[in-house]
């Protein structure tokens, strides 16, 4: 590579873009290069999706220029962009899960027979052959839904490939895989490398994102701020430039290694004995005490959100007992777990939030019979709404807003704001950071510390390594539904975690 | 200048922005404007006190199954079987009245009071299997309650055994078909129960987590609210008031018979979908029902004073319930496009 200067592929110069009068991006450039692997990071909100939906051609209405192969280029539809050799990989996969393999790779191009019929033998040939030259092993006749998410990552990637794209773009293709499943993706990634395509590859990880670019282009507040080869810079100088500020608390979720806490003296909050759910977890026994944050961390599918459900009652436990402050209670239902004194914010914000109703509402819903039995008072509500948006800094500082027009850091807010008014003995958070922006992961960082501080128990559940050392005081490992092993008081990194899991 | 433009967008913006949040509870309301002004111009009989009256009595019946049916689709759930359950309350308390003679029906005469309890715990007793084959078994309440109306009409069928019932309870019997001054007293009876399901669901915690449950079960269930049991409410509340409508009716018409209320079931659930309740639940309530079952009214008694083809005004009818349905449909879709944005 060295001297030669590699050609462009894709330029764009001085993209702008607002949205109702918000400027998303302003006079961006960017270029990316034949056969190169572009990682492309920044806070949520720094411009990142916008370009992409750009290049993709999703978005039609922009100032500036693109060229694509040295000639200039404007899409009006995403099937532009496809026809002109453009594909993207979202961190939702567009494929159907009831359909097979074959079917997934050829969605929407079916090969017919003369009589316009499906043809199925030369689909699932063709599927095969194209799946073993990207060395992808999963076979086209099974069930897409059937087989682990990383394999359907690929099998999207495949999909896209197939339809004739020389770029692609990933969105967040590492968050939900393995360390075996990354790895497999990467060797895909260097092979389509090679082969010529370019690749765009934007991640909140920033050890994947330096593990496999060439160079980095960093977002903030919808300027590009640097780009660099990747020999060139480290960690330390992508978050520097993605935050713009001191690194502050969340450091320590970046950095390799934290030191943990380990449980304090107090009275146990939560003992767990023996807990089993059939196809989730099997004989998991812990204690959770008062003021602690204790992280279980493991890989997806492990069994660590099941157990979190369970807990609260969602999906009861088969066997096994459990004790709130020394109580044994039984959790058959949500509405018992909120009596007892369990608190829960599920890892998906669309399964604990209303979208359409206002702020308040959504605020008061875990408390409605604490304030009265029968009836309502909407000011009382209010009142609390208020006071929580105050506590947790949520923007913009209105009870009667719309749910769903907050962003998603400020939505999180809101869910953990619920349970916050009465005080629980435990508050499970699963996942309470993923897909947050730095500043918005950073408040949260605050607010669950500022919870345990107060003498709560707190469960933070995650597959991010990063998340669980930047807030556990102890670390329980699950893998394949049972724990496997604790950390507390001592050192830990990343790479021990991963170890254990 | 600029700033007044700006001012100006803004405005118009917030005005769109209201119209298309509205757009669901305005346009039954503009729906039942044209209308009330189409029918008074083409027919002069049609604004009379007499035929005001009229309506109001026509939709009574509908209007009490409705405001049960309100509760359910606010769930995002549905009961098809308030039209059966009505028809087994009638039934019931007919069977438990001493009749003429000359009905062949083997009735167990009780007492009116009695007869009004079995009636109301017969509908209780079919709301709550309703609500227990939702809830407990997992079965959806289209299912559920699809399986009911065949129930229903089954035991209306065993009761009367073909025949026709006349009598009914003196209480029920004034209430159906009696009047206080010019206001007939079945009018009374429906305006009560809005009233009162009106104030439950705007003022009372329950009411509340109707509303919640429909707009989003999972989160409601992950904010501990006992969802099952406002299911299982919901369900034997729209039973209760089918009873109820059921019970009225029978003394409305002067009969108990077997598929008495069939008709019944489309009307209430076009009421309140024609009124603007969003068929996902979540939002509506009881005054949209109340403009749904107005719209419905005028239009079926409208229809009567301008001589119209009796066919083609079934064909109307499901015309307006279409147009209804894509105007719900098409509602949602923006408020939730609004939501994301």
């Amino acid at each position: 590579m060295e001297g030669e200067q590699p050609k462009p592929l894709l330029e764009l110069r001085g993209i702008s873009k607002s949205f109702g009068g918000v400027a998303a991006l302003r006079e961006v450039d960017f270029t990316l290069s034949e056969g190169e692997i572009h990682g492309l990071v920044g806070e949520n909100g720094a411009g990142k999706s916008t370009l992409m939906k750009i290049i993709a051609g999703v978005h039609a209405a922009y100032q500036g220029r693109m060229q694509l192969a040295g000639r200039p280029v404007s899409f009006t539809s995403a099937r532009d962009a496809r026809d002109a050799g453009i594909g993207m990989v979202h961190q939702e996969l567009s494929l159907v899960p009831q359909l097979t393999v074959a079917e997934n790779v050829f969605l929407g191009a079916q090969p017919l027979t003369r009589f316009g019929t499906v043809d199925w033998p030369r689909m699932r040939r063709e599927a095969a052959r194209e799946l073993e030259s990207l060395g992808i092993e999963a076979d086209p006749a099974a069930i897409l839904g059937t087989l682990p998410l990383g394999l359907q990552q690929l099998i999207e990637l495949a999909r896209v490939l197939f339809s004739g794209a020389r770029i692609i773009i990933l969105d967040e293709p590492t968050s939900a895989l393995s360390p075996p499943e990354i790895e497999r993706l990467f060797s895909l990634l260097r092979r389509l490398r090679e082969s010529g395509r370019s690749i765009i590859f934007i991640s909140h990880f920033l050890d994947d994102v330096l593990q496999i670019s060439d160079s980095v282009t960093v977002f903030r507040n919808g300027r590009r701020i640097a780009h660099a080869a990747v020999p060139t810079i480290d960690k330390a100088w992508l978050i520097e430039n993605m935050i713009g500020r001191d690194h502050g608390e969340l450091a320590d979720s970046y950095v390799n290694r934290v030191e943990l806490r380990g449980r304090p003296e107090t009275d146990v909050a939560l003992e767990v004995e023996g807990l089993s759910l059939t196809g989730a977890f099997s004989d998991i026994s812990f204690r959770l005490h008062s003021g602690e944050v204790l992280g279980i961390y493991g890989f997806m599918g492990s069994g660590q959100l099941e157990l979190a459900k369970s807990l609260f009652g969602r999906r009861p436990a088969e066997r096994g007992t459990l004790r709130l402050a020394g109580r044994p209670v039984r959790l058959s239902s949500t509405s018992r777990a909120r009596r007892a004194g369990l608190a829960f914010v599920p890892e998906s914000r669309r399964s604990m939030l209303f979208a359409q109703e206002p702020v308040y509402k959504n605020v008061s819903i875990a408390i409605l019979d604490h304030i009265h039995r029968f009836m309502l008072r909407p000011a009382r509500e209010r009142t609390i709404a208020h006071a929580r948006i105050g506590d947790l800094g949520i923007r913009p500082p209105s009870a009667e807003i719309r749910l769903g027009a907050l962003s998603g850091g400020n939505q999180q807010k809101v869910a953990l704001a619920k349970w916050l008014t009465r005080q629980p003995l435990v508050l499970i958070l699963s996942e309470p950071t993923r897909g947050m922006d730095v500043g918005a992961k950073e408040d949260v960082v605050r607010i669950i510390r500022k919870v345990r501080d107060e003498g709560i128990g707190v469960i933070v559940i995650s597959t991010e390594p990063e998340t669980v050392l930047s807030l556990a005081d102890r670390i329980l490992v699950m893998k394949k539904g049972a724990m496997t092993r604790e950390f507390a008081a001592q050192w830990v990194g990343k790479d021990e975690l991963l170890a254990a899991a | 200048m600029d700033a007044t433009a700006r001012t100006e967008r803004r405005t118009a913006g917030r005005t769109r922005r209201i119209l298309k949040d509205r757009l669901r509870t305005i346009a039954p309301f503009a729906t039942l404007v044209f209308l009330v002004a189409f029918f008074g111009i083409a027919s002069p009989s049609f604004l009379s006190f007499a035929n005001l009256q009229n309506v109001l009595q026509q939709i009574s019946i509908t209007g009490i199954m409705a405001v049960g049916l309100t509760f359910v689709i606010l769930c995002a759930e549905i009961d098809l079987s308030v039209a059966a359950i009505a028809n087994v309350a009638g039934v019931v308390i007919a069977f438990f009245t001493v009749q003429d003679s000359s009905v062949n029906i083997a009735n167990i005469p009780l007492s009116g009071g009695w007869a009004i309890l079995l009636g109301f715990a017969a509908s209780f007793l079919l709301g709550g299997v309703n609500a227990a084959a939702t809830t407990m078994i997992g079965l959806p309440s289209f299912i559920t309650t699809l399986a009911m109306l065949e129930i229903g009409a089954g035991i209306c069928a065993v009761l009367v055994r073909g025949q026709i019932a006349y009598a009914v309870p003196p209480l029920i019997q004034t209430l159906g078909s009696g009047s206080i001054g010019p206001v007939p007293w079945i009018a009374v009876m429906a305006a009560l129960v809005m009233l009162i399901s009106h104030l439950v669901l705007r003022y009372t915690r329950f009411g509340r987590y109707v509303y919640m449950v429909g707009g989003n079960r999972e989160a409601a269930e992950y904010s501990g609210v006992n969802v099952r049991w406002i299911v299982n409410s919901v369900l034997i509340i729209s039973a209760v008031c089918s009873g109820f409508a059921g019970m009225l009716g029978v003394a409305h018409f002067g009969s108990a018979q077997q598929n008495e209320f069939d008709n019944y079931l489309l009307d209430s659930i076009a009421a309140v979908v024609v009124g603007g309740t969003s068929l996902f639940g979540g939002s509506g309530g009881i005054g949209e029902t109340i403009i749904g079952l107005l719209v419905l009214g005028v239009l079926n008694n409208g229809l009567d004073h301008v001589s119209i083809d009796s066919f083609v005004k079934i064909l109307i009818r499901g015309l307006i319930l279409l147009a209804a349905l894509i105007i719900n449909i098409y509602a949602q879709r923006l408020r939730e496009s609004g939501a994301a944005a």
